[in-house]
């Protein structure tokens, strides 16, 4: 009666998605007290329309009722919420595991004693310098004193393995073996994930990714270190070079995970906010769980994926052809090469799109008067947004100045 | 790691088909069309089960006198065994099934 | 790969005289794969 059942690699058993994500990103706010250059949310003011405490509960009982194992909760700086600790709780009461990843700001000495003693919650610092000189470029004056400060407490109260998340640029990706001196440090675990043009990053991706050279050593290290050093499955790109990174190297955006945005607006991924990978809203009929089972955005990405133009090439099988949302917002066609191919493939279509207008998404929530902290600015050439522009302090409306 | 051939010459590194096991408490099961996901809320890792047989076997650990008779309810045959004896191996390294201490 | 037993009766099952682990069993024939939970990839 029994036979053995197809037994599939993983990278064909989910292309064809699943009746739940299993793990998806949940961005709660938009409003943050920093403004890294290279934020995916373009995040710092919050929306009028974000969801209620409610609408979170909701959310999160659909979540129960899917079986969704983890939810990674980001924003803008998601502990700003005045309900942030109590929608932890409630996940967590309601059998959905919660990653939060923060800036520090809020993980004081009692803040860590309370999370050290809390089953099913992990803590994520974000960090994108081994010192306050690298750092604070990217993320601004005192925002590493602000991480150190959160690790240690952290680290104080017994709370071993939280994670500290590097984006990978230019800047840093000498400091690799610095970044692992300071997880070891406070007893943590590295993660390093990779920059992508996405929100704030279109602006400073050129100068901000790393470059060919730098990309390969990087994978040497990472190789090396096996599952020692997370990534999220973000540098599947590198497949192309030899033996894949640990993870399930796929691309996950709509079959596996997905993005919740404070409004309720459902993304195929975190790094694709832009209305060509909007699903639906949670607030519709059928809530989240209608929309990850019928949006057709979804269905388009859960049917099989062509090579197009990355059929023949020999790396394919491994790369996948990259990352859709570095395609996209680098002006690429999803059907050919990512941007940093491997292969070079990329480079020489990056040198074709040239300075042309890359998209932009509609929305944009960057604080209107703050000052940027590094003089990294050329813009890309073509109509868009103009990020920073200072407007009235207590505009309400997100949108205020903003021409598409 | 014993390499030592088991009753039934179901050879699997060292996991021990005859006696009683059973899901982690900490383990939440989610079937699926090609077989089932396991996570380990405690250790966070996740398992890919490609078999709705293999699904079968793991949700009635717990209620059979030993795996080799979960096996054998689930259908399985005796040349199947090695293959499934592995996959249990596999589970039980991660913690994700464990021994079973009956009264 | 092995073959199934046509019956259910016990049958002597071949000793593997080979000292490697379980030659037989490919990659992809693997019944369980396992991966971090932060091995999916939209997850920053």
């Amino acid at each position: 009666m029994t036979q053995a059942s197809t037994t599939l690699p993983l990278v064909e058993q989910f292309q064809y998605g699943l009746d739940a994500p299993i793990c998806l990103t949940w961005e709660l706010t938009y409003a943050c007290n920093l403004s890294c250059v290279h934020c995916l949310s373009s995040s710092g003011r919050r929306d009028p329309r974000e969801l209620t405490t409610a609408e979170c509960r909701a959310v999160i009982d659909e979540l129960e009722r899917m079986q969704v194992f983890y939810v990674n909760i980001g924003g803008g700086e998601p502990t700003v919420r005045p309900d942030f600790w109590d929608l932890v709780d409630y996940a967590t009461a309601h059998r959905v595991g919660v990653k939060f990843s923060t800036n520090g700001i809020k993980i004081t000495p009692e803040r860590a004693e309370s999370l050290a003693a809390s089953d099913y919650v992990d803590v994520q610092i974000s960090l994108d310098g081994a010192t306050a000189e690298v750092n604070d470029k990217i993320r601004g004056p005192g925002s590493y004193a602000t991480a150190l400060r959160a690790m240690g407490n952290l680290a104080q109260a017994g709370f071993t393995g939280f994670k500290i998340s590097v984006v990978v640029t230019r800047q840093n990706a000498g400091q690799l073996d610095d970044f692992m001196a300071i997880a070891e440090r406070f007893g943590a675990q590295l993660r390093l994930t990779r920059l992508r043009p996405s929100g704030r990053g279109a602006d400073v991706w050129d100068e901000l990714h790393p470059t060919a050279s730098q990309q390969r050593q990087l994978y040497d290290w990472l190789v090396a270190r096996g599952e020692q050093v997370l990534t999220g499955d973000s540098f599947f790109h590198l497949a192309g070079y030899g033996d894949p990174l640990p993870g399930l190297n796929l691309c996950g955006a709509g079959r596996v995970v997905c993005l919740i945005d404070p409004v309720g607006d459902v993304y195929a991924c975190p790094f694709a906010i832009h209305e060509n990978f909007l699903a639906g809203n949670v607030r519709g009929p059928g809530g989240f769980a209608a929309v990850w089972r019928d949006s057709e955005l979804f269905a388009g990405l859960r049917r099989p994926q062509t090579g197009g133009a990355c059929q023949s090439c020999s790396a394919y099988d491994s790369c996948r052809g990259g990352c859709m949302a570095a395609k996209f917002f680098t002006g690429l066609p999803l059907d050919g090469p990512d941007p940093e191919c491997v292969k070079g493939h990329g480079e020489r279509a990056l040198a074709a799109v040239g300075g042309a207008p890359v998209p932009r998404p509609f929305g944009n929530h960057s604080h209107r008067s703050r000052p940027v902290p590094v003089t990294i600015g050329r813009r890309p050439a073509g109509p868009g947004p103009v990020r920073h522009r200072p407007d009235r302090a207590c505009d309400e409306n997100p949108l205020a100045g903003f021409r598409p | 790691m014993s390499t030592d051939t088991l009753a039934g010459g179901a050879r699997a590194g060292s996991f021990d088909l005859d006696r009683p096991w059973q899901l982690h408490p900490q383990v939440s099961v989610r079937p699926e069309r090609f077989g089932a996901l396991l996570y380990h809320f405690g250790t966070r890792r996740l398992s890919f089960l490609k078999s709705p047989a293999l699904l079968t076997v793991v949700k009635t650990l717990g209620d059979a006198p030993s795996a080799r008779e979960a096996c054998r309810r689930a259908g399985l045959a005796q040349a199947e065994l090695p293959a499934y004896a592995t996959a249990l191996q596999t589970l039980a390294s991660s913690q994700m099934i464990r021994p079973r201490e009956d009264a | 790969m092995s073959e199934r037993a046509a019956t259910v009766d016990v049958i002597e099952a071949p000793v593997f005289e080979s000292t490697v682990e379980e030659p037989e069993l490919a990659e992809a024939e693997l019944l369980v794969e396992e991966v971090s939970i932060d091995g999916m990839c939209g997850v920053y």
